[in-house]
């Protein structure tokens, strides 16, 4: 037996809006270690090997996570439940009825408005449980949100 | 107050609270007026400016009772306050699922009782509706007229519903008292305000005579035989302070069921709580063992109910079923709530050898990691060499504490529940009903996958939100789920 990952890639354009959000991590603190061996006069060595480490490391976080988290991230909507796959190094599937739904929320940031990307959240009502599908394309991320809010609007019981 | 108000009238609360919230709001301002006596005292009319803010914290009290009513609809909770924020609170009735009747020592010495209403959203603060405080009797009523009688009128006959008793406190219980470690946090608090009392005082400790010659004791005496003295007297206080808390937190415990649906916890020694849980919000119990009870045999209980949120320590919350009792009564408790002791006598599966493997890994390796870092700071001369060969020790414990962590690993799905059991340091058994659960949540970490293994996460709007089943094996995680709640996985499954 065994649980086959749900249908639906994310947009292509995430593993972009990825990448600058990896270069906006890693760029402040290389430039932070390149002020700090600029204004020590010693220890050149090891300030170079750290230098050298943060390059080595954030090049491969830069590179490797993006396309790795592309062929992670997926999604899928049947007329029982949703069902969604996330993460990259660590991964996780979470798997919903349609009749505990509560709330479906899409959002976008600024540089995934940039992308043209757009997130949806699906909520129950437990704490532990919203569904997140990142890095949707924005119309199917409406698509996905009307769809959605059509199909729960129907059951109203509180669902706990 | 009227014996028998119509149902929509609004209320007030007890006349006796117009003694009440002056008290308490002087005591809540203290630090102000001990501020502006001192303050003022530099000019010369520190007293007056006391005196008038006294007033007007007292004549602000006054005010809370004549601007403070509620009333209770036939579909909702209502309670207006506020003098110069007029604020109105609405709950519907059908979304009350806790019913807290709370007592302090000053309430009790005028026989009243606080109220407070829970819906469920308790991590949103101020959400729930708070009457501070009606009449005893009137508290009772107002309880049970929310509770038993969801769609009832309020004029009812003080005709008390049948109980019956599923546990009571036996006085032999006090001995897992001092393994509550509850006492740590109090001797902690304790210690803190001293400390600060001295520096605000300005004493220096080592003026202080008996303290002096005991320090001077300590000087001549080598440095093991101090940290012995030291822990030894440490560990008689905490447990000293643990034992007081017990009782004064679960002195008179009973745990009762009404006819109407209901489980009734009643405990305290000065400050009394009695706290209603609606069995149809009840999704299942917390059978937990930390470390030290485990040790002496020990257990206690949690309602995983929608309405009360765990984790900010369950006595806070509420949703405590017994205080730290023999571990034979906590298991017949528990099965009694659920009415079905299976899930508690059942041995749970096991995880296997990777799970085993998994966990000697993750403990070890940690523990390992933390020598190695020392070691290699020693190296550098960075810090002495002892910090390296203390770090050792680790090892063994945590190989120990891995072991335990280990044989605690199970799950069994039995009789329409979710049995998961796993923890060393605090052991728990959740038993959910499936009913409660709303989804799953499957987490592989890379070396989880790399090792077969999943942490399924059964998703629950009640106790802690969730219930995890650690480290098993995938295909076994699949089936759990699929029998727990048929139908859900089946779209996406391959065989």
């Amino acid at each position: 037996m065994r649980l086959r990952p749900p249908r639906h890639l994310v947009s292509r354009k995430a593993i972009g809006y990825w990448t600058l959000r990896a270069l906006g991590g890693w760029l402040p603190i290389l430039a932070a270690q390149v002020i700090w061996t600029l204004g020590d006069d010693g220890h050149v060595p090891w300030h170079l090997a750290g230098l050298v480490l943060t390059g080595v490391l954030g090049a491969a976080h830069v590179i490797v996570m993006p396309q790795w988290r592309f062929r992670v991230h997926r999604w899928e909507v049947t007329p029982e439940a949703v069902y969604t796959q996330s993460g990259w190094f660590d991964q996780e599937r979470r798997i919903a009825p349609i009749s505990r739904i509560q709330t479906v929320d899409s959002e976008r940031g600024p540089f995934e408005q940039l992308f043209g990307l757009a997130n949806v959240t699906v909520t129950t009502a437990s704490a532990a449980g919203p569904l997140k599908i990142r890095g949707l394309d924005r119309d199917a991320a409406e698509r996905l949100v009307d769809h959605l809010t059509e199909g729960t609007s129907a059951d109203r019981s509180d669902a706990t | 107050m009227n014996a028998e108000p119509e149902p929509g009238d609004w209320r007030r609360l007890s006349t006796r609270m117009l003694l009440v919230h002056p008290v308490q709001e002087l005591l809540r301002a203290w630090p102000v007026l001990v501020g502006l006596v001192v303050a003022g005292s530099a000019g010369g009319h520190g007293s007056w400016w006391s005196l008038a803010a006294t007033a007007a914290v007292i004549i602000g009290g006054l005010l809370r009772w004549f601007t403070t009513s509620y009333r209770v609809t036939a579909e909702q909770v209502q309670v207006r306050k506020g003098l110069l924020r007029r604020q109105v609170l609405t709950v519907p009735r059908d979304r009350i699922r806790t019913v807290d009747v709370t007592a302090h020592a000053l309430h009790r010495s005028l026989g009243l009782a606080k109220v407070e209403v829970g819906t469920g959203r308790t991590d949103r603060k101020n959400d729930g509706v708070k009457l501070d405080a009606l009449h005893t009797a009137e508290a009772a009523r107002l309880r049970d007229e929310l509770l038993h009688h969801p769609a009832a009128s309020a004029t009812r006959p003080a005709a008390r519903p049948r109980e019956t008793l599923l546990a009571r406190m036996r006085p032999e219980w006090v001995r897992y008292g001092p393994f509550t470690l509850t006492g740590f946090v109090t001797v902690g608090v304790v210690a803190g305000v001293v400390w600060r009392s001295l520096n605000e005082a300005h004493v220096d400790p080592r003026r202080i005579r008996a303290l002096s010659a005991l320090l001077d004791r300590f000087g001549r005496t080598s440095l093991a035989v101090d940290v012995l003295i030291v822990a030894v007297a440490l560990l008689v206080v905490v447990a000293a302070a643990s034992t007081l808390g017990y009782v004064l937190a679960f002195h008179g415990f009973r745990l009762t069921r009404g006819d109407a649906g209901t489980l009734h916890v009643t405990r305290g020694l000065i400050t009394t709580r009695a706290i209603t849980i609606e069995e149809r919000r009840l999704r299942g119990v917390e059978f937990s063992e930390p470390l030290l009870l485990r040790a002496v045999g020990g257990a206690r209980c949690i309602a995983i109910t929608t309405g009360l949120r765990v984790g900010r320590g369950a006595e806070r919350g509420g949703s405590l079923l017994l205080p730290p009792a023999p571990r034979a009564e906590a298991l017949r408790v528990a099965g009694a709530v659920l009415r079905d002791d299976v899930p508690f006598s059942r041995t749970p599966t096991g995880h296997g050898p990777r799970a085993t493997r998994r966990r000697f890994s993750r403990a070890v390796g940690v523990a390992l990691l933390v020598v190695a870092v020392a070691a290699a700071l020693w190296a550098l001369g960075a810090v002495p060499a002892w910090t390296w060969q203390v770090a050792l020790v680790l090892v063994p414990l945590a190989a120990l504490v891995a072991a335990d962590r280990a044989r605690a690993l199970g799950h069994t799905v039995v009789n329409g529940a979710l049995v998961s059991r796993r923890g060393s340091l605090v052991r728990r058994r959740s038993v959910l009903s499936c009913e409660g659960i709303i989804g799953w949540n499957l987490r592989r970490s890379f070396f989880q996958r790399r090792s077969g293994l999943a942490t399924l996460v059964a998703t629950t709007a009640a106790g802690r939100q969730r219930v995890e089943v650690q480290d098993v094996p995938l295909p076994q995680a699949l089936r759990i789920a699929e029998e727990a709640l048929p139908g859900l996985l089946t779209p996406f499954l391959e065989r």
